[in-house]
């Protein structure tokens, strides 16, 4: 491991993230959009176990604003390729594993920043959570970003281009995110909803969220957060191993 | 074996059926300025790539600062520096960014970075430029801004891959002075490809390749007496000049081809 190596690449990416002011834009109207406009539309059609729907999707809200910033802040992998930035850290004598590791940090913090944006719409909806569920919430929101961040990096290595990854993280983002449990709830799903459920991680960082915002859970926490740590270690290896190719 | 920067030993590297480097060997000693010459698509920069590990040898082998590419591929990258062909700063950073990350992957210490900046972008004439984004420069500045980057964490070996190419004459002349003076104060290998034979009139040994095969290999002048030629442009047309037509056919041949193709959709 290398630490000023770690440390580079994750205040690049900070940097250049938040110079992008038009990005900063789109994590805000996303929560607006879907929490206010979806929720509230929907919330007299359904009332999910006692819970108003606007509060139910509230947890799976954060969650994509984790998963989408995760995944975009890896499109950076590929902008480096193409602009030849990834050559002057190819070159240099940083293991890839700091490579990798660093991406995933960065693309964590992002992630977790835009998902405060949508914590800040607690109290608008009117769902109360308690100071040391707060504490808790933070540090697992930082573990689903990071976990987003390696997906993102294992399909940023392998693509080419800016477009594929626009095809590729939207055919990934949009299925993870409906298929976990943050817009429905996953008991009584048909058999093969339920197989596809069970193998995406954001259904257990939904989990996660859920218990800490509004006390109800699907799984045991122990099940959630060893599924998202294995998950999270077999990505970081397949990172590693693609940025190690050299031909 | 010491005084070598770069040895090479019957390297061979093909992509599919194209051979791109086919048996090719020599030598750079320490301190010594070596000009690699040749026409586009001859192996240049895929040789380049070999040495400073981004691509492996199909076969043979390389060695750079005494360490093996293939074995020892950290040791080479702590020893080189590299300015590469095509731009390969971060534009959205600053001048002064782009600088510090470089020494932050290099190890230097936050003091010596600081005066390392200080030092190489004055050398350059870009310290008051230092907090201007990268994309705001002209393709001058990004050069020599490169240039700066390549030479902070002071490397044994640099490597410029046509370091001149689209500069102004000013620029190149600024460019060249500052190397040859480098070269001789702080004693470092230069290995470097240009396209201007001009320039590379300097170096004091010059491989020539074509095909994926060194053609020539010398000091500029003993080249010039061996083909009995006043220059080494001479020189260059002589040993690889009737392929470079052939090329600039097959070139047409290509793009008439392309366009008849395109012509068809329509």
């Amino acid at each position: 491991m290398d630490l000023d190596a770690i440390k580079m690449i994750w205040m690049r990416d900070l940097i250049r993230h938040f110079r992008d002011r038009v990005r900063l834009l789109g994590s805000i109207t996303r929560p607006v959009l879907w929490l206010l406009i979806m929720g509230t539309g929907l919330r007299a059609a359904f009332n999910v176990q006692g819970i108003s729907y606007t509060h139910f999707i509230f947890p799976g809200i954060i969650a994509m604003n984790l998963i989408f910033s995760a995944m975009m802040s890896t499109i950076s992998i590929i902008w480096d390729r193409e602009f030849g930035f990834l050559r002057e850290i190819l070159v240099s004598p940083i293991p890839r594993s700091s490579i990798v590791l660093g991406k995933a940090l960065s693309g964590a913090t992002v992630a977790f920043i835009e998902g405060l944006f949508v914590l800040a719409f607690a109290p608008v909806i009117k769902i109360h959570i308690p100071f040391v569920n707060l504490l808790l919430l933070l540090p697992l929101m930082f573990l689903l970003g990071f976990v987003c961040t390696t997906l993102g990096i294992v399909i940023a290595a392998r693509m080419t281009s800016f477009e594929g990854f626009g095809v590729i993280s939207n055919f990934v983002i949009m299925p993870l995110f409906f298929l976990s449990g943050a817009m429905f709830p996953i008991d009584n799903l048909p058999h093969w909803i339920s197989f596809v459920v069970r193998i995406n991680p954001l259904t257990y960082g939904v989990d996660l969220l859920r218990w800490e915002t509004l006390g109800i859970r699907s799984f045991a926490l122990h099940h959630d957060l060893i599924f998202l740590i294995v998950f999270a270690f077999v990505m970081l290896s397949i990172g590693v191993f693609e940025f190690n190719k050299t031909n | 074996m010491s005084d070598l920067a770069i040895e090479v030993r019957n390297l061979k590297k093909h992509f599919g059926q194209v051979i791109a480097v086919d048996d090719i060997s020599f030598e750079v000693k320490k301190t010594e300025v070596f000009g690699f010459l040749g026409p586009n698509g001859a192996g240049k920069t895929t040789t380049i790539n070999i040495l400073c590990t981004l691509l492996l040898p199909g076969a043979g082998e390389a060695k750079v600062n005494g360490f093996n590419v293939l074995t020892s591929p950290n040791e080479v990258r702590k020893s080189i520096g590299i300015i590469f062909q095509d731009p390969s700063l971060d534009e959205r950073l600053t001048a002064y960014e782009n600088l510090n990350f470089h020494g932050m992957i290099y190890h230097l210490p936050a003091k010596e970075r600081a005066s390392r900046i200080r030092e190489v972008l004055d050398m350059v004439g870009l310290y008051s430029k230092k907090d201007n984004i990268v994309r705001t420069f002209s393709g001058g500045m990004k050069r020599r801004l490169e240039i700066a980057r390549g030479l902070m964490h002071c490397p044994k070996i640099l490597f410029l891959d046509e370091p001149t190419t689209g500069l102004d004459p000013q620029t190149r002349q600024h460019i060249w002075d500052y190397i040859l003076n480098l070269s001789r104060k702080d004693k470092i290998t230069i290995f470097l490809t240009t396209h201007y034979m001009d320039e590379a009139e300097i170096c004091e040994r010059v491989g020539i390749i074509d095909h994926g095969k060194i053609v020539a290999l010398d000091s500029p002048g003993a080249l010039s007496s061996k083909y009995n030629v006043p220059s080494l442009n001479d020189v260059f047309l002589e040993v690889t000049g009737r392929d470079i037509r052939e090329e600039g056919s097959d070139d047409k041949a290509h793009l008439s081809e392309f366009l008849r193709a395109k012509i068809k959709l329509k």
